[in-house]
Formats: structure tokens, C-alpha cells, sequence
């Protein structure tokens, strides 16, 4: 193992010195986000590798409007709102799910079959579940709504604001300041969309775009690749997780996602209005759409005052760099929806580098 | 959120599993799996088997959980 490393750094080494300034690398993950971050992985690199946390957890990127339009639903009597229990403690401008769950009208599932079953446990009202998550979880959702279709469970429906990963990637790449050589992409979405889904960014962007899981060699031996493919001056896109990322992914997942959903252009927070990035669903299966089945629209976008969890999202400050950060806003009292996710990376800042202030 | 969980199928009717990830049973889908069949370790998210996994590779990530499991409690520990 420590030859292994000796090689990675060997590799890092000489892409710095190749490029004669930083290497930017932004993982696009939580997972990966609290595994560098709990493995000190960070501060076993060269000082000019520099790793940025991007828009990697669902909870993180999920816009106010969307967070809002739940909390509105919540309020209603009808409705009873079905939630991942990622999403309970997010704030909103009225309140967070945590705090409508004493009126009884918001429960935590584990999974949209859980949901489902909600629905036909609770004839009398109309189960809401919020849908989000990138590709790992769309598929999930999926399968539910066609299972609704079919049983005809029709006081269930969906609140969808499942993400995209490309999308999002292209647009941070698209902005001109932008900082990223490169990225360290997501082990699970990739088991799902495969790694053949990164090459359109190599080819529009020349940037690599590397899968890697989870644990602490991965992670090591991705950023190398990153070097290797930056000193060669040929990016690819590639996996070094070929335990489980494929080519092409998983198939069946896919066709389901493309069977339900359709991409249009979503909402993310920080990075605001990305074309073609978010899955709603497709007109055969609108009246399991909860937009269309309460007739209303998402609430408008209304960002915290002083919350900098955007520009944290595009890598263009560190958490430390907020004046909210570890002050007012923390993991019990977290303003921003990076310090209430444990994938977040303010979260994860908090907790290992809280002394840390970078420029 | 996007991390999943390693677990090995223990019973299998059509597409619905129970499923051991670490001495924990629950149940699975292996709609997005559909040549997954019993004793199959798998990759499980939010329900649903997206992938089979050798037995090295499932114990490296059970071992990953068990450290973010950590990392999760101290966290609360430190901030409550």
C-alpha cells in the first residue's frame, strides 16, 4: 500500500510541476466529500493539489423554492408528505419539515416503496413523497409512480426535484470563473449512469473526469489518475472503481428513468437556473405530478441573507470564508443546508477543519 | 445520501428480497437487478439493488459505513 501512495504522490508531484500553478479538483459527491475529509486525505497531498467540494449532496443543492413548496404542502390537510430523512431538517423560510412533524402530517421513509405503501395505509389524504436525489435514487422513484399507475393508487404523487450530474457539471465548467481542473466523480451515480456518461465533459471541456469509491486508496489513486491523464495532456473519462462502474451503467435503471421522467430545465441552488438538469415527470404519468395535482407552482427562489452555501456548491469559497460559518450557523443550528447535511461540506468542515481559515 | 449499502440476499420471491447488510436484515427490490438471485451480494439504494459486488469490495465499504457512522455520531456529539 505505501508503494501505492509513494506513486500516487510521485504522479501528483510532477502534474504540479507540469502545470506550474494549483490543480483545482472538485469532487462531486457527499460520500466522497465526508470520506476525504474523515481520512485527513487532504492533508496528505502536495500543497498545490487543492480539492473543492461541488454540488455532490442532494440535500445541498436542492433549491429554497423547492424546500418551500414542501413546506406549503406540509401546511396542507389534506396531504401527508413522505420524506427521505436527509431532507427533515432543512430550513425554510417558514419553518423545516422537523417542525410540521408534530401535527402528524410528514413521515420518514426509507425508500419510494415505503411511500407507497403510506398511500395505501392512508386512503383519506393524498401522499406527497419528496423526490429527490440524482440518479441513484430517480430510479427508485420511478419504479414507484409506475407501480401507482398500474395498482391505480391514486392519492399518491410526487415531488420532483431529482438532479442530473452532467448538467450541473457542464454548468460550473461554463461559468468563466470557474477554478476546476477536473473532477473526482461520484462512485454510486456512476454505478447507474456509467462512466461513459462523463465523456461529453471530457470532449466539450477537456477536463478529466475520473470514478472513484469510497474509501481512502480510491480516492488517492482517483486524484492520481487526474495527474497522470493532466501530464500526458490527454483527459479521458474513466473509472478506477471498476468493482462496480461500467461502461454503460446499469441498463434497466436507465430505461425506467427514461421511461417516467423527462429532463427539463431545474433549479439548483448557487448555481441557479441549469438547462435540461432535473427529471420531472412525463406527461402519461402527470397526475402522479404533485405541481399538477395541487395546480400550483414552486415558490420562488429566496436565498437565506448571508448564506453562502452557493458559492461553496461552485467551489469558488471554502466554508471558513462564510461569516455565518461555525458563528451563527452550525450542525445544531445549521442555517444553510451544507452544515444540516452530514454530507455537507460546511458540515464536514466543521467538524475537522474548524480552525482552518483559507484566503 | 448516494452511498450504497453492500448487503447479501437471503430470500428472493419475484423482484422482492430480504436482504443481510451487516447482521441487519430488511427488504429490497431487485427490479433494477433482474438476473440477481439468491445469495448475491448487492449493492442496495434507498430499497432498491443497483448492482451485484464481490465479497472484498462489499467488506470495504461495510467497514467505510461503519467510519461515516462514526464521523455522524462524534458530529452530533460535538455540536449537541
Amino acid at each position: 500500500m505505501l508503494q501505492r501512495i509513494r506513486k500516487a504522490q510521485l504522479l501528483m508531484d510532477a502534474a504540479c510541476e507540469i502545470t506550474g500553478r494549483p490543480i483545482n479538483i472538485m469532487e462531486v459527491c457527499g460520500t466522497h466529500t465526508v470520506s476525504i475529509f474523515r481520512n485527513g486525505i487532504r492533508g496528505t497531498l502536495p500543497k498545490t493539489i487543492k480539492l473543492l467540494s461541488g454540488p455532490g449532496c442532494p440535500v445541498c443543492v436542492t433549491h429554497q423554492g423547492y424546500i418551500d413548496t414542501v413546506l406549503e404542502l406540509a401546511d396542507r390537510d389534506d396531504c401527508l408528505i413522505a420524506t427521505y430523512g436527509d431532507m427533515i431538517r432543512v430550513p425554510g423560510k417558514n419553518g423545516s419539515l422537523e417542525t410540521k412533524k408534530s401535527a402528524g402530517n410528514v413521515k420518514m421513509v426509507n425508500s419510494s416503496e415505503d411511500a407507497l405503501q403510506l398511500a395505501k395505509d392512508n386512503p383519506s389524504k393524498t401522499v406527497v413523497f419528496i423526490a429527490v436525489g440524482f440518479e441513484t435514487t430517480a430510479p427508485a422513484t420511478a419504479v414507484a409512480v409506475k407501480q401507482a399507475a398500474k395498482e391505480g393508487i391514486d392519492n399518491f404523487c410526487i415531488l420532483s426535484n431529482h438532479k442530473l450530474v452532467v448538467p450541473a457539471m457542464q454548468a460550473l465548467l461554463s461559468d468563466e470563473n470557474n477554478r476546476i481542473d477536473a473532477f473526482l466523480c461520484p462512485g454510486h451515480v456512476s454505478v447507474i449512469i456509467g462512466y461513459g456518461a462523463f465523456r461529453e465533459i471530457v470532449e466539450q471541456y477537456c477536463k478529466p473526469c475520473v470514478v472513484a469509491g469510497f474509501e481512502p486508496m480510491q480516492i488517492i489513486e482517483g486524484l492520481a489518475e487526474i495527474c497522470r491523464q493532466i501530464i500526458e495532456g490527454k483527459p479521458e473519462a474513466k473509472t478506477i472503481y471498476t468493482a462496480v462502474v461500467t461502461e454503460q451503467g446499469n441498463l434497466t435503471a436507465k430505461s425506467i428513468i427514461a421511461e417516467c421522467f423527462e429532463a427539463a430545465d431545474g433549479y439548483w441552488r448557487g448555481l441557479g437556473k441549469i438547462p435540461k438538469s432535473t427529471l420531472i415527470l412525463k406527461n402519461e404519468f402527470g397526475k402522479f405530478d404533485a405541481l399538477k395535482r395541487f395546480g400550483i407552482t414552486e415558490k420562488p427562489e429566496e436565498d437565506t441573507t448571508g448564506c453562502r452555501c452557493g458559492e461553496v456548491l461552485c467551489g469558488l469559497i471554502d466554508p471558513p470564508q462564510c461569516e455565518l460559518f461555525g458563528q451563527a450557523c452550525e450542525p445544531q443550528n445549521p442555517i444553510g443546508p451544507c452544515m444540516v447535511s452530514s454530507e455537507g461540506a460546511c458540515a464536514a468542515w466543521f467538524k475537522y477543519n474548524r480552525r482552518e481559515k483559507r484566503s | 445520501m448516494c452511498l450504497a449499502i453492500p448487503a447479501r440476499i437471503v430470500k428472493l420471491e419475484d423482484d422482492r428480497a430480504i436482504v443481510d447488510a451487516m447482521g441487519n436484515q430488511f427488504h429490497a427490490r431487485t427490479t433494477l437487478l433482474p438476473h440477481a438471485k439468491l445469495g448475491d451480494l448487492v449493492l442496495v439504494h434507498a430499497g432498491f439493488a443497483i448492482s451485484t459486488i464481490d465479497e472484498n469490495e462489499a467488506r470495504k465499504t461495510w467497514q467505510l459505513i461503519e467510519e461515516i457512522d462514526q464521523f455522524n455520531d462524534t458530529q452530533n456529539k460535538i455540536s449537541g
